[in-house]
């Protein structure tokens, strides 16, 4: 079971999280001006990273706010912890909104 | 008869007797006996039968890493199955029976398959009952019943079982010397230690030792530092304590057996295990290592037994498990085995060295002590019935690939083995560490942690004692210091006497006279009789991969997870293929490291209360007194119907299916979820989350809301209203409240920040009464005087704010029956005395209870959906007709994907009403639909009913299904084909079957 330091409350168990999947996925503006493609891209395609990887967690059982954290994926250690909004502390993936990554 | 007892040692209590039973024999030992040592101590040799030949085996090791002495323990509510003997602490009146053997260990029926092994080998069940596969049933029950199997308990467990979450800075796995130094160094380094150890006893291999350490015996500095650790108010000491799986970021499972020990004697109720979750900020693991056997033939005798276990039984428990003992080693350590059998009065016939060279300083000690010592030889068969009585020796050739001469029985009854030790790195592996082949000491030891973990003594391959204690100081003390306490300088190491010895010479299969195939058998793993021909039988079919030879020859299956033969079956895998023991790699260990019991892992989470929580609305005792049967809706418990005396649930909701038309009804739905909105952005925000509009809603008006996932899929659906122009009142289904609520915050917290608005969940703080019918009105006037009920002052789909019964009140004018329907929303901490006066002021109009299954068929007479009933997540607003529901002008969650190629399809399954042509058959929900129930297979599925009942208003049945294209097929007959073999006709209809121009909830 992971131990997740949530920035408002500290470290908690996993237990009282839950997952948000991929970071920084902004969602399109106008999303009427995208094509079928370019939607289903937002919609569904996410990466999938070996090494540090950028998601979103929910203190569901805690102050139920969300945040960004920096894993990695092959050996589970959370490198970073950030708040929505702020750029990833550590050099990780993080998916364009053209689908490339930066 | 304690046959095998010794009059004097060990650290039983003789004082202490204890009468136990095996397989019905009445029999004797000691407080501080493990079952296994009273079963030896007794003269028992046979404890089990193998699991495919059933050879008859006894014990063979002393701990975690038993294969044989498998048994049931116990009797009736609290038995067990699978218990290691070895680490079952013997109490007064246990039972224990073997579990493989039938109809006894002694006389086993099924012994005739070691007749006929030649057919028995790897890949035997695979390759002869596969076929034909509608048998595999029937030969499995028979496979299952002739290889043995536990037993479950009769009844509920009379005990507890607790689940104890703990933090430490230092968590040390292993309470032997290089476990006891660690914690010695990290606990007077001022760090909060956790020590746990399996056994009874902290020690480990020094309860059973002959050594020294400054100057004493090893027990007395054991005694001496476990005072010291008990002084230390930051240090926790786990006697019984199993750390069971070492998972990510710290996070260790101990299981600590508090009362199994006391058996039969503890009382109900009392807590007998208690599962430990402990977080670490360092974890040292100081498990030890297992003594691996050596592989030669017939190998697998009762009385043949690790070296070290020999010793064990020797010197902890006073026990002697045989008379005449052949030792056979290929490396120091079993010559330790040898002086301490003929220390106890037994005699060694020969202690045989597969190495040329023999031992180091100890050896002589041996030769010394008179006993033939064979350097260069190897045991190659053995004989006996039930037990070993002689072995044969034959000399090796340099390599210990062949062996030569006429060779020599010795009469024995014992042969304690030794092939070497293999560190327990099954912690270290859980976590996700690798581990690395020590060519020098012929084991893997634990490479890097994956965690803030490290190994400390013989489990990090330091076997020698000196050197196994000043790891654990020093594991110990630099585990401190990276936890925040002290400078990590180890604390001095006490003397141990250091001997010289000679390196190990892996000896990994004892070669014979015979080809490995036409020779005896060389058992490697006992518990599943795999043979070390079975691993080259295996690779000769073209298995390769460690993983694959373990499925293929059941290698490392058993309960005992090949603690004892994995390193030996891999090494011999690795010679038949001639490659490497790293190139060949090793299976991966899992938690558990020994089973951990189903209560354990459920703690107090059992029961109806406990296992899951029940919500109950402010009228549930009314509900109960008032005959109401409940339906479970998410956590809540709902009225379902409320039956009269001699009405089945049928004649019931019938009646008040009836009684809310034709009069008033009054349901309990306080279970709705809802949601309190606040904020300037509040409208703005509900247009984004609503596939409606939601910004031009008057104060004082409510509207029906849809909810879409951003794939245009309906998961959501309620009715809003406006309180003020930044102010809503939400409902949810009941089921999906906190789900809506997650979803609104999440989008709010992480791509709309800037907006101002807030969410409360006040589910609970309201009690909602519906009352729905034509009488209703005339209800609501009779408890309330400051709200004017008529309808052009109090118009559909608004609410007025006053008082009912006294009470302050908010009341709805809203409608899911489609009657005239009003909710009141009252205090939840009123809601019954609210409850009570409707249902007083409702009598003279016969008001009526309905509960859930009613409030269904009401709602399916109207057409209205279900959201996860009617709906399963692939299901848009198009598919169910509701584009009316659908806003064209202003994006919303969802409203993009809504334009995808798939959502604008053709034949999409669209949500249409169903009439069966005969009106009295009720279609069952979920049945498929067909075009054509004739047609060859497969049959094309058109659709499936999603809710269907019988309608009394209607005066038939109806239903409501998702069918490909339905919408414009209305009037169209389709069929429904029922697993009892009947075609019943339908026709697609609209999904309004009662009042289709909404005129009953106008008045």
């Amino acid at each position: 079971m992971l131990q997740i330091d949530c920035p408002w409350c500290g470290p908690r168990d996993e237990h009282e999280f839950s997952y948000g999947g991929e970071a920084h996925i902004v969602r399109p503006l106008e999303p009427e001006k995208l094509s079928d493609e370019q939607w289903a891209d937002y919609l569904f395609h996410r990466s999938n990273t070996k090494g540090a990887f950028a998601e979103q967690w929910h203190h569901a059982a805690g102050c139920r706010r969300w945040f960004n954290a920096v894993r990695d994926t092959a050996s589970y250690q959370i490198q970073a912890v950030y708040k929505p909004g702020e750029k990833p502390p550590v050099a990780c993936h993080v998916k364009r909104a053209d689908g490339g990554a930066e | 008869m304690q046959v095998n007892r010794l009059t004097n040692g060990g650290r039983i209590k003789r004082d202490k007797p204890i009468e136990f039973s095996f397989n019905g024999r009445q029999l004797g030992g000691f407080e501080g006996d493990s079952l296994a040592s009273a079963l030896l101590a007794n003269g028992v040799d046979v404890v089990g039968r193998s699991f495919k030949y059933h050879r008859p085996r006894g014990l063979v090791g002393c701990g975690a890493e038993e294969p044989n002495a498998i048994l049931q323990v116990g009797s009736g509510r609290t038995t067990l199955p699978n218990q290691r003997a070895t680490q079952v602490e013997l109490y007064h009146g246990l039972v224990a029976n073997n579990v493989n053997g039938w109809p006894s260990v002694d006389f086993d029926l099924m012994a005739v398959n070691g007749l006929f092994h030649r057919m028995l080998a790897a890949g035997f069940y695979y390759k002869t009952f596969m076929w034909p596969v509608s048998m595999w049933d029937r030969y499995e029950h028979s496979i299952r019943k002739s290889a043995g199997w536990g037993t479950v308990p009769e009844g509920n467990d009379p005990h507890h079982y607790e689940h104890h979450n703990a933090h430490c800075d230092v968590l040390i796995v292993g309470a032997g010397p290089a476990g006891l130094a660690a914690a010695l160094a990290a606990g007077r380094a001022g760090a909060r230690v956790i020590l746990c150890d399996e056994q009874s006893e902290p020690g480990g291999s020094l309860l059973s030792s002959a050594e020294q350490i400054d100057g004493k015996p090893a027990a007395e500095w054991v005694a001496a530092v476990l005072a010291e650790l008990q002084g230390m108010d930051e240090v926790t000491l786990l006697p019984r304590g199993t750390a069971f799986g070492h998972y990510d970021h710290n996070f260790v499972g101990i299981l600590v057996r508090e009362a199994d020990h006391l058996g039969e004697q503890l009382a109900e109720g009392a807590i007998r295990q208690r599962l430990w979750r402990v977080r670490a900020r360092r974890v040292v693991h100081a498990q030890g290592a297992f003594e691996r056997p050596l592989v030669f033939g017939n190998n697998d005798r009762p009385g043949i037994m690790t070296a070290s276990a020999v010793s064990t039984y020797v010197h902890r428990y006073a026990v002697l498990p045989g008379r005449s003992a052949v030792v056979f080693t290929n490396n120091d350590s079993a010559y330790r085995t040898a002086l301490d059998i003929v220390a106890a009065g037994g005699e060694v016939v020969a202690l045989v060295d597969s190495r040329a060279g023999g031992a180091g300083a100890i050896g002589a000690e041996v030769e010394a002590a008179g006993i033939r010592v064979l350097k260069g030889y190897a045991v190659v068969d053995t004989r006996g019935r039930k037990r070993v009585a002689k072995a044969r020796l034959m000399k090796l050739d340099a390599g210990g690939t062949a062996v030569s001469g006429a060779g020599e029985w010795l009469a024995c009854d014992l042969i304690a083995m030794s092939g070497g030790w293999s560190p327990a790195v099954h912690l270290h592996s859980h976590a996700g560490g690798k581990n690395d082949w020590d060519e020098e000491k012929a084991c893997f030891v634990p490479g890097e942690s994956n965690q803030r973990a490290r190994a400390a003594g013989a489990g990090n391959g330091t076997f020698e004692l000196a050197a196994c204690i000043a790891e654990g100081l020093a594991a110990g003390a630099e585990a401190a210091q990276l936890s925040g306490n002290g400078d990590g300088t180890a604390p001095p190491a006490p003397q141990v006497e250091s001997r010289a010895e000679n390196p190990i010479v892996p000896l990994w299969r004892v070669p014979g006279e015979k080809s490995v195939e036409r020779g005896p058998k060389q058992f490697v793993d006992y518990q599943n009789d795999t043979c070390s021909s079975d691993i080259r039988l295996a690779c000769r079919e073209g298995y390769k991969n460690i993983e694959h030879v373990k499925r293929y020859t059941a290698l490392g299956f058993g309960t005992d997870q090949g603690k004892l033969g994995n390193i030996n079956g891999m090494a011999i895998l690795a010679e038949t293929l001639g490659q490497s023991i790293p190139e060949t790699g090793t299976t991966t260990f899992r938690p558990a490291y020994t089973p951990v019991t189903f209560g354990a892992g459920a703690g107090r989470e059992i029961g109806a209360e406990l296992f899951e929580p029940v919500r109950k609305t402010a009228m549930h005792a009314w509900h109960q007194a008032h005959g109401a049967a409940f339906e479970v809706v998410g956590q809540w418990h709902r009225p379902w119907y409320y039956a009269r005396e001699g009405e089945d649930m049928h004649a019931a909701v019938q009646r008040e299916c009836r009684a809310v038309r034709d009069s008033v009804g009054m349901l309990d739905a306080s279970t709705l979820g809802k949601i309190d909105i606040q904020g300037p952005d509040a409208a703005e925000f509900l247009n984004r989350i609503y596939s409606n509009a939601w910004l031009k809603l008057p104060v004082g008006s409510a509207r029906y809301g849809l909810m879409l996932g951003e794939d245009g899929m309906v998961f959501d659906d309620g009715v809003t209203a406006r309180l003020g122009d930044n102010h809503f009142h939400m409902t949810t289904t009941t089921g999906g409240a906190a789900r809506v609520l997650g979803w609104m915050e999440q989008w709010l917290q992480t791509e709309w920040p800037q907006m101002r608005v807030h969410f409360t969940s006040t589910t609970d703080h309201w009690a909602t009464i519906a009352v729905a019918g034509p009488q209703a009105r005339k209800v609501l006037e009779k408890l309330c005087d400051d709200i004017d009920f008529s309808s052009d002052a109090f118009p559909f789909m608004t609410f007025r704010d006053g008082s009912v019964a006294g009470v302050p009140a908010r009341v709805f004018r809203i409608s899911f029956t489609g009657e005239l329907s009003f909710e009141i929303n009252v205090d939840a901490n009123c809601g019954q005395a609210v409850w009570d006066a409707v249902w007083d002021a409702g009598q003279e109009f016969g008001i009526t209870p309905y509960g859930t299954e009613t409030m269904h068929v009401l709602r399916a007479e109207k057409g209205f959906i279900i959201v996860g009933q009617d709906t399963d997540g692939s299901v848009t607003p198009q598919d169910l007709g509701m584009d009316w529901c659908v806003k064209k002008n202003a994006d919303f969650l969802g409203k993009r994907s809504l334009s995808r190629a798939d959502c604008v399809r053709e034949y999409r399954k669209e949500l249409v009403g169903l009439r069966t042509k005969n009106p009295q058959i009720v279609l069952p929900e979920g049945a498929q639909l067909v075009d054509d129930p004739i047609q060859p297979r497969p049959i094309a599925m058109i659709g499936h009913v999603t809710s269907s009942y019988y309608s009394p208003n209607c005066g038939r049945s109806i239903a409501l299904a998702l069918v490909k294209g339905g919408h414009k097929r209305h009037g169209e007959t389709i069929y429904s084909v029922l697993r009892d073999g009947r075609i019943i006709e339908v026709e697609i209809c609209s999904t309004v079957f009662f009042d289709a121009d909404n005129e009953r909830q106008k008045i």
